[in-house]
């Protein structure tokens, strides 16, 4: 479990975060969704330690991380797996030796095990025969892929995301947001999610914290966040008529007025019912 | 941002490099790795402008001494001492300032923009060790060896230039090479090549590690650690040559 406690945060005038406070937990995806400018970067950055918050508390299962020295900094990181918006592979090496460079830093494994290891994350993340390729190589959700094999390869206990989604198709998009819920499951992650992709917000959105302009706007989960009452985070969420329509399915699938999709022309002609 | 925001910036990054490796092997295999780079990966350069600078201040060095009362090994005596003073560490180090500045800026940049940087700092690895300290200990291993080559190329592309044009003779080179030589000089000299290794390596590093933007930010801090580089090269051998070589 990750707590922090009222993170502000300026960049010179600019205030980014402002009195932020929110739990993000175990085995479950957190996600931190809001739009772009909202905040959401700097205070996952914040929560990993990349920038130093101005003021508040980050509490990582019991352990104040804004008051650790360099070393327990050190220390609490190698329990830390993040995967980049751009995916930051090293580009002079291959999928295999980017996967295996945690595993050359920190473990004590000699090289049949490393490699065994490095085997078994690339098959959980489906790339089997891309060990030998440069990142230049490989397409943008291979990238991302070996970015969360390199996550994971230490076994970390918490699991960072930087729009995990960004630059990808629905459908590769799709299997990214399977696999770190998986992922978070299988070893009971705590795992933090920063996106916009409202198919992630809906299909893992276990713990969703929304920011609005630097601010927590409303928590909740993917369920409720159907029936939230935010106008901010409507706007946000159901931006289109298409997810405006989705939501209004839900709605009516929720309070047991339609069973599936065969009815739904006919009542979504009646907005005020469904209200 | 002014200078003293940078100098301390710098010195800071200098502060940060001394830490305990997080494991000595990989800090040695990316040590060996720079090694390879900066020194073997420069070695073709630095031959080939010794041999020439060799070459040219035998010809020019023959063509003004037009007195007959100057004997001819002065000009192997003038060779010898202007590539050990200043062609070679100086000279060389600004070509190095160039082509090893710009690839530790670009590469340190490269890395910064694309989060690599950041990647390995959420790993728990110090990166300014890791990746800015064996730039920097290549550097100082490899550019005084590379110095001492191109002063023995330098020379001998002298006397090859000498003895082709007809200017003097071998044995009148050699015997040049020798007379009134002064040990120091070439002390003098590596004392100015670690000096110039540190600065053509750290600042570079610096605009590279402290990068902020984009492809156009890259190429903008690469160039501007170049400029800076050679001025500090150049203010650095002024005060050398003033502190060491004045009686």
């Amino acid at each position: 479990m990750i707590e922090f406690k009222n993170i502000k945060k300026s960049f010179g005038d600019k205030v980014v975060l402002n009195d932020v406070s929110h739990t993000v937990e175990t085995g479950k995806c957190n996600l931190i969704i809001g739009t772009s400018g909202s905040g959401k970067t700097v205070l996952q950055k914040c929560l990993v330690g990349l920038f130093e918050p101005d003021s508040g508390q980050i509490i990582y299962d019991g352990v104040d991380f804004t008051d650790m020295d360099e070393d327990g900094r050190k220390n609490l990181r190698q329990q830390i797996g993040m995967l980049f918006q751009g995916s930051a592979l090293f580009d002079s090496m291959t999928v295999e030796q980017n996967v295996m460079f945690p595993l050359d830093m920190f473990s004590k494994m000699n090289n049949a095990e490393k490699k065994e290891r490095v085997n078994e994350v690339l098959k959980k993340v489906n790339l089997v025969d891309a060990h030998k390729k440069f990142p230049a190589e490989i397409s943008g959700g291979m990238k991302k892929r070996v970015g969360i094999a390199r996550a994971i390869v230490l076994n970390p206990k918490y699991l960072f995301c930087d729009e995990p989604n960004s630059g990808l198709d629905p459908q590769t998009s799709m299997l990214i947001d399977k696999l770190i819920h998986q992922i978070t499951k299988e070893f009971n992650m705590t795992t933090v999610i920063n996106t916009h992709d409202m198919n992630s917000v809906m299909e893992i959105g276990e713990n969703i914290l929304y920011m609005y302009e630097g601010q927590k706007e409303w928590v909740g989960n993917n369920e409720e966040i159907i029936f939230s009452k935010s106008e901010k985070l409507n706007n946000f969420i159901f931006a289109s008529k298409f997810l405006q329509d989705a939501k209004d399915m839900r709605m009516l699938e929720a309070k047991g007025i339609i069973a599936d999709d065969r009815n739904m022309d006919e009542m979504l002609k009646n907005g005020n019912e469904i209200k | 941002m002014d200078f003293f925001t940078h100098f301390g910036r710098y010195l800071l990054m200098i502060k940060g490099m001394f830490s305990r490796p997080e494991n000595f092997k990989m800090y040695w295999k990316e040590f060996m790795h720079q090694c390879n780079d900066i020194g073997i990966g420069s070695l073709g350069i630095v031959s080939i402008i010794s041999v020439f600078i060799g070459a040219v201040s035998a010809v020019q060095t023959a063509y003004q001494l037009v007195s007959p009362i100057i004997p001819a090994e002065t000009i192997a005596t003038i060779v010898r001492d202007t590539v050990i003073l200043e062609f070679a560490p100086t000279l060389v180090c600004i070509v190095l300032a160039g082509v090893i500045g710009s690839k530790i800026a670009s590469e340190l940049g490269n890395m910064r923009v694309s989060e690599q940087i950041d990647a390995l700092e959420i790993m728990g690895i110090n990166t300014k060790a890791y990746l800015v300290m064996p730039k920097i200990a290549a550097a100082l291993l490899t550019i005084p060896l590379l110095v001492i080559i191109s002063m023995v190329l330098g020379i001998w592309g002298g006397r090859l230039a000498g003895v082709a044009s007809g200017i003097l003779s071998t044995a009148t080179f050699d015997r040049g090479l020798i007379m009134d030589f002064i040990p120091y000089n070439v002390i003098f000299a590596l004392i100015k090549s670690y000096t110039f290794a540190f600065i053509i390596s750290s600042i570079p590093a610096y605009y590279g590690y402290y990068v902020k933007g984009g492809a156009l930010e890259i190429g903008r801090s690469s160039t501007k650690s170049v400029v800076v580089s050679c001025i500090m090269l150049l203010f650095a051998d002024y005060v050398l040559t003033q502190l060491l070589l004045t009686h």
